[in-house]
């Protein structure tokens, strides 16, 4: 077996006296689908913000590539590959899509060594990938809720990563929608991108992801393929109570 | 791009030359004397801009920087009788320092808390002058200005000319950050910092380089206050007015680019000159007030803002 790409050991997380994770171990393997499911405040998103940086985690380590983050800023992160979406997107509004996908091709993939056409032409690349090939300088205002899930992925994946961590990038969307991001993430997954994929839509989940995991209370309660952790019964209970 | 700089530079020489001919043809004093109090706002307003516009923190404190960098000229004036040159590095340097602190603070502090906090250090700092005997304390200091050299034929005349430099370096610095990449991972931030430091933008380096280069001109720019007015003291050198007026000036001009603070400043320069020689002084403040309430309401992008949406010109989708 490869070494894992990202090693998360033994990572605790509170917020004054509220644990928000108690010591959670994760490994992920290259090219992996990974989901991570959990009930409403069971800690998903604050052990992705632990990966990404944006929360320092209280104990443990976060390993990527058999470097250790801990103490690294988000940016570094980035830089080192890992790119993240956001459960309610966070479009830099006063661009266009091409635009926002510019200032992460230009800080983390060509760090000022690339021409302004070369960024133009990489991003426009990346956003027709992403069905957005029509909205390339329309106004963020204007996209829909679709569209702007879709400017997310595109921009995290301007930043070339090898982790992407797609934080509820369905959540609110039709199934017709559900399932256009869906492609647009096995398309990732077939480049090689090894992809963590939070989501509350369990069909989307299952369709996706490899391997299972799931939190509750901050705590790992159950890990292995989705046939199986969907009926372990702490899963279960968690989700519908004893 | 290229012949984006080429024009501007052109701009600049052609706007050194108009200067040097006005000193040349001009005996009027009062035009220098006006011209000096425009000129030091776009200096304000640019260096407000450059953080509160691209960044988006706002600094309610630029009378702090320019206050501290008029203080510093007269503490090298008192110290070592240093020259006009002297005082205005000296004075960009400390007020420089004094930026990288208040980029600190946006560690910890954003939006309001943020500016409140500006305002706090501008009242941390007055006290601190007021109550330094070395500096004048609360009734100042009476200063007065060395002969002038040549080519100049008065004092006001070289401050005058020594502004025009600032303004013009104080622009170009503006223009430079905006287009560079500096310029787009500040915008980045002003729309959502925790989004820009998560797709690879190091946006504490970004705030630093940010409030340094604020600080500094705004430092610069009040360096030669206290030769200008011959006479220096707290109440008016941190007097509200700075503060309010450097932040009005980017906002009625428009604050997405280095244009829409010179627009400003001009406009806004301009009408409190001449309304302070034909009506009153006091009336100064009441009109940049119900001009700033006027573009708030009515045209939040400001004059350029405006301007683009009359002429329905699209938005850039430049990379």
């Amino acid at each position: 077996m490869s070494a894992p790409l990202l090693k998360v050991e033994d990572v605790s997380k509170h917020f004054g006296g509220f644990t928000a994770l108690s010591h959670v171990s994760v490994e992920v393997a290259p090219g992996e689908r990974l989901g991570l499911i959990g009930p409403n405040g069971s800690g998903k998103t604050t052990l992705i913000n632990c990966v990404s940086g944006a929360l320092k985690n209280d104990s443990g380590d976060i390993v990527f590539k058999g470097e250790n983050l801990n103490g690294l800023p988000p940016h570094q992160r980035t830089r080192r590959g890992i790119a993240r979406s956001f459960q309610i997107p966070r479009p830099f509004h006063s661009m266009t899509p091409v635009e926002n996908l510019a200032v992460p091709l230009e800080y983390v993939t060509h760090r000022g060594a690339a021409h302004k056409a070369d960024i133009r032409g990489e991003a426009e690349a990346i956003l027709a990938e992403m069905g957005l090939a029509g909205k390339m300088n329309a106004p963020c205002a204007g996209l829909s809720q679709v569209e702007l899930r879709k400017l997310e992925l595109a921009r995290a994946m301007a930043a070339r990563p090898s982790l992407l961590i797609s934080d509820e990038a369905m959540a609110g969307l039709s199934n017709a929608e559900c399932d256009e991001v869906l492609a647009i993430l096995f398309k990732l997954s077939e480049k090689g991108i090894t992809i963590i994929m939070i989501e509350h839509i369990m069909h989307a989940i299952m369709r996706f992801s490899q391997r299972v995991i799931c939190l509750d209370a901050g705590k790992l309660i159950a890990g292995g393929a989705p046939g199986d952790v969907v009926k372990n019964p702490d899963v279960q209970r968690a989700y519908l109570g004893a | 791009m290229g012949g984006g700089h080429g024009r501007f530079a052109t701009g600049c020489t052609l706007i050194l030359l108009a200067a040097v001919a006005l000193m040349a043809g001009v005996k009027n004093e009062y035009v220098f004397f006006a011209s000096y109090v425009v000129l030091q706002f776009i200096v304000l307003a640019s260096a407000w801009n450059i953080l509160g516009g691209y960044a988006g923190y706002v600094n309610f404190g630029s009378s702090a920087f320019f206050a501290l960098g008029a203080y510093t000229a007269l503490f090298t004036i008192k110290a070592f009788d240093a020259p006009l040159l002297v005082q205005i590095v000296v004075a960009a340097a400390v007020t420089a320092l004094l930026g990288l602190g208040i980029g600190l603070l946006s560690l910890r502090l954003r939006g309001i808390f943020f500016s409140i906090a500006t305002v706090a250090m501008a009242i941390i700092l007055e006290t601190v002058i007021t109550n330094t005997d070395y500096l004048g304390g609360a009734k100042g200091v009476q200063m007065t200005r060395p002969a002038v050299t040549a080519p100049f034929g008065s004092y006001i005349e070289m401050l005058f000319f020594v502004m025009l430099v600032m303004t013009l370096v104080a622009v170009a610095l503006a223009r430079y950050v905006e287009n560079s990449w500096i310029g787009r991972g500040l915008r980045a931030i002003r729309d959502n910092e925790e989004a820009a430091e998560c797709v690879g933008v190091p946006t504490l380096k970004l705030k630093l380089i940010a409030t340094v280069i604020s600080g500094a001109l705004m430092g610069a720019a009040g360096a030669p206050m206290p030769m200008y007015l011959s006479f220096i003291e707290p109440f008016s050198a941190f007097s509200l007015n700075y503060s309010v007026s450097a932040l009005a000036m980017p906002i009625i001009g428009g604050t997405a680019s280095w244009v829409g603070p010179v627009i400003g400043a001009i406009l806004l320069g301009s009408v409190q000159q001449i309304v302070t020689v034909t009506i009153s002084s006091e009336l100064n403040v009441l009109i940049v007030g119900v001009l700033l309430v006027f573009f708030v309401v009515a045209a939040p992008d400001g004059i350029l803002g405006l301007f683009k949406k009359l002429r329905g010109t699209p938005r850039s989708g430049g990379a």
